[in-house]
């Protein structure tokens, strides 16, 4: 038996800092243990202040999930208030949401995840040369077609957001600026071109047909567009197996329409979907650099342990639901909206294969969505309804970003904001241990990845890590 | 000329930002200009162990960094540790490296306005008691001395904005690998003048809403926002409603105020951010540039003189009264 340990980091690719320590046996991760070294006190910073504030100040959490931080902030505000928004403010601010989270997917696909099979150490792999044209970091042609699209995407936020990221766009009651019907032939004519790009490049052909993609092993079969030569990287390293989660999923329900969500909320348990009692999380802070008790967000208090103990080891909370660490993200949230690639992927394992696959279903059921979306648009209609904040009041904000299960716990008191907690999707898959010694979703996703000798930066890890598409800053708001 | 980005205590957007650069694109700015990347946190291959040799390599010399980007504050708290932030894998704090990285620049570039002044990072008490590069707030002397200056003679240069726009970050890089970016081209708060230069009010697309003090109500109204909603693009700088966002946006065409992102300690404006601070019914913080009885009459005469085609559309959330119909002369 061979023993060692590893420290991994700087991890690059992931939004944020991330540092990974790896206890090895036998060429294998034995333990692992998941460090968010940043603290900056966000839910500090919002406390006393004006509650309209926290549309300001918690998008700047994080410059990629910059919108879904501000809808969870709006629709925390609306709770509190007692205030919806209209249906076509609803529907505009899911639109302006999928927009961020269908970039956030293509960048996490081209730029953080795929780059790592283009390394010299795959050169002896029939795909390498494919790999290195389209994703290497930099200079990969698929890359530099895919960062193009991305920006040209974006011009649906600069026309109805202002900019991206850090718009003040989403409000309680709706949306800032009405479209007009100028706009929305605008707004589609962007989408037009965006699916031009999925097509040619990402699918290599129609969006509906890989939307349509029934089980694992159809996706694997996949051989078109760069989405095929994932599936042949995927089926040639086996990454079905690599990074198998516990199969426990959790999704808000994304973009809240009139009477639902576009993909629906649930939790994901023994392989059925459950209803979601928010009344059963709690962040524990055992193994946190964090003072106070395991609590319920809406009561919760977020005061970091100065003194750095020596018996925690990251800055992130751990959040639990009854208990258990649950994941989420695009397969969870496609699982739990029942399609039936997710549901076949989850049950082979959950892994890295499912996760970046299912991200990539995601990509082609938002790019419809996206376009029913502005093809409801009716600029006849009211986009935004005012309303009074009051002095004292719970407010909770729910959504879905693009790496899973956002949630704002709001409280205010004498018209100022007297709590704040956030909970966000990293948070969730990268949390530290919990007082049960139970470890996060990642931690245990680590456990029996295969670490060649010499490597001091294993590349199963780095797969398995970036799989998640993790957003630090997020995580240790 | 090579380059080194680190991502300090900061939200990662102004990284986000850069990638929506347009005509010219981000990697196709840098290659033309000569710009070589030596690591970026989000863009380049190179993890682990592979990224604390080189950091190791340019701290010792061996590697000639020509330019040093920093986005986000640097975290000095808890106790003056800087251990709030350690630059992973490392076992040092962000505040640590950047102090010894400085130095070894030819040119050190402040990207966003934490790195610049603390920005958002530094928010309500400052909970991670951060500060910016070289500027602490407003006042001169951050992590590094207000006296430091680069080989060249320049400070800290400072892309303020949050997050920052693309193009104000490709056109200093660039400024700065053909050597034209001059210590005159920076301005009192070290940032660069080509943007720096113009206030968000020019070519706001509520100029005609402003000239007659047409106000908005609500942030749904098509209306000026500075009288009621907190909007400070008469005195913030930024070309921001001439150099477009993200195609053709801006926040004020966005439907909401200017918060003077690129400005120091714009993050703590003592009034709620989307509601004008007034005194008696009056607007504290006119135009700094116009005398405060001149800004009152012409407002007072602009006001009863407004056109009811733009009263009514100020307070709409799209256009009620279209402009008269001009006939050609007979």
């Amino acid at each position: 038996m061979t023993e060692a340990r590893l420290v991994v980091g700087p991890f690059n690719r992931v939004e944020g800092d991330l540092e990974v320590h790896l206890d090895l046996r036998d060429g294998q991760v034995a333990r692992a243990q998941v460090n968010a070294p940043l603290y900056r006190g966000f839910e500090r910073m919002l406390e006393g202040r004006d509650p309209r504030d926290a549309l300001t100040i918690t998008p700047r959490i994080c410059g990629i999930c910059s919108i879904s931080q501000s809808a969870a902030a709006a629709r925390a505000l609306g709770d509190a208030m007692g205030l919806a928004p209209t249906p076509q403010g609803a529907l505009m601010a899911a639109l302006i949401h999928a927009v961020e989270n269908i970039c956030d997917h293509l960048t996490h696909f081209y730029l953080f995840f795929m780059p790592d099979f283009a390394r010299p150490a795959y050169s002896a792999r029939a795909w390498h040369g494919d790999v290195v044209t389209r994703f290497s970091a930099l200079e990969g042609s698929g890359a530099r077609r895919a960062v193009a699209a991305r920006a040209q995407l974006m011009h649906v936020l600069g026309l109805m957001a202002g900019k991206w990221p850090h718009t003040l766009a989403i409000q309680p009651g709706g949306v800032t600026r009405a479209p007009t019907l100028s706009d929305r032939v605008r707004i589609l004519g962007t989408l037009a071109g965006f699916r031009q790009f999925l097509e040619s490049d990402l699918f290599g052909t129609e969006v509906e047909a890989f939307a349509a993609l029934p089980t694992q092993d159809a996706a694997l079969g996949w051989g078109t567009g760069d989405a095929g030569l994932f599936f042949r990287v995927a089926a040639d390293l086996d990454l079905a197996r690599m990074g198998q989660g516990a199969g426990r999923y959790l999704s808000f329900g994304a973009y809240p329409l009139a009477d639902r969500p576009a993909f629906a909320a649930g939790l994901w348990q023994d392989g059925a979907v459950r209803p979601l009692g928010l009344e059963a999380i709690r962040e524990d802070v055992s193994h946190a650099w964090m003072l106070g008790d395991t609590l319920h967000p809406a009561r919760g208090m977020t005061e970091p342990d100065e003194a750095m103990r020596e018996s925690a080891y990251s800055w992130c909370k751990a959040p639990r639901l009854d208990g258990l660490p649950v994941e989420c993200g695009a397969l969870a949230r496609q699982v739990i909206d029942g399609h039936p690639l997710a549901h076949d992927l989850a049950a082979q394992g959950g892994g890295v294969l499912a996760r970046v696959g299912a991200r990539l279903l995601e990509i082609a059921r938002l790019q419809v969505l996206m376009e029913e979306l502005a093809r409801a648009i009716r600029p006849e209609e009211a986009f935004m309804v005012q309303g009074k904040l009051p002095d004292q009041a719970q407010g909770v904000g729910l959504v879905e970003a693009a790496r899973g299960a956002l949630g704002h716990w709001l409280r205010i008191e004498k018209g100022r904001i007297a709590g704040y907690q956030i909970i966000a999707p990293t948070t969730w898959n990268f949390s530290p241990r919990d007082g049960d010694g139970v470890p996060g979703p990642l931690e245990a996703a680590l456990v029996g990845a295969v670490v060649a000798p010499g490597e001091d930066t294993p590349l199963s890890v780095q797969h398995i890590v970036r799989s998640f598409d993790p957003c630090m800053v997020c995580t240790v708001h | 000329m090579n380059l080194l980005w680190l991502q300090a205590s900061g939200c990662g957007g102004c990284t986000m930002s850069l990638l929506c650069a347009q005509n010219p694109d981000l990697f196709g700015t840098l290659s033309a200009a000569g710009i070589k990347v030596l690591w970026h946190p989000a863009f380049s291959a190179a993890s682990g162990a592979e990224v604390r040799a080189l950091l190791d390599d340019v701290r010792a010399g061996v590697v000639a960094l020509d330019v040093l980007c920093i986005e986000g504050a640097i975290a000095r708290g808890p106790r003056g540790t800087g251990r709030y932030q350690i630059l992973t894998g490392t076992g040092r704090s962000m505040l640590d490296w950047v102090r010894d990285l400085a130095p070894r620049a030819r040119h050190v570039v402040a990207v966003g306005t934490c790195a610049a002044y603390g920005g958002v990072t530094t928010a309500g008490d400052n909970p991670s008691d951060a500060v910016g590069v070289q500027y602490e707030g407003a006042h001169p002397g951050g992590l590094l001395a207000a006296d430091f200056r680069d080989p060249t003679g320049l400070p800290v240069i400072n892309v303020a904005g949050c997050p920052t726009h693309p193009g104000w970050v490709l056109d200093t890089l660039v400024m700065l690998a053909g050597g034209v970016l001059a210590a005159r081209g920076l301005d009192g708060y070290a940032r660069p003048r080509f943007y720096a230069d113009h206030l968000v009010h020019h070519g706001c697309p509520k100029n005609e809403f402003y000239e007659y003090k047409a106000s908005a109500r609500d942030l749904s109204d098509q209306g000026c926002m500075m009288e009621h909603l907190g909007c400070i693009g008469t005195q913030a700088v930024g070309d921001c409603n001439i150099r477009p966002w993200n195609g053709a946006g801006s926040c004020t065409k966005g439907g909401y105020p200017c918060i003077s992102c690129t400005a120091p300690e714009f993050e703590n404006p003592r009034h709620p951010f989307t509601q004008t601070p007034k005194v008696a019914g009056i607007p504290v913080g006119l135009p700094t540039d116009m005398p405060k009885a001149w800004f009152m009459a012409l407002a007072s005469l602009s006001k009863a003189a407004t056109p009811e085609r733009i009263a009514r559309n100020a307070v709409a959330d799209r256009v009620e009264v279209p402009p008269t119909l001009r006939k050609p002369r007979p």
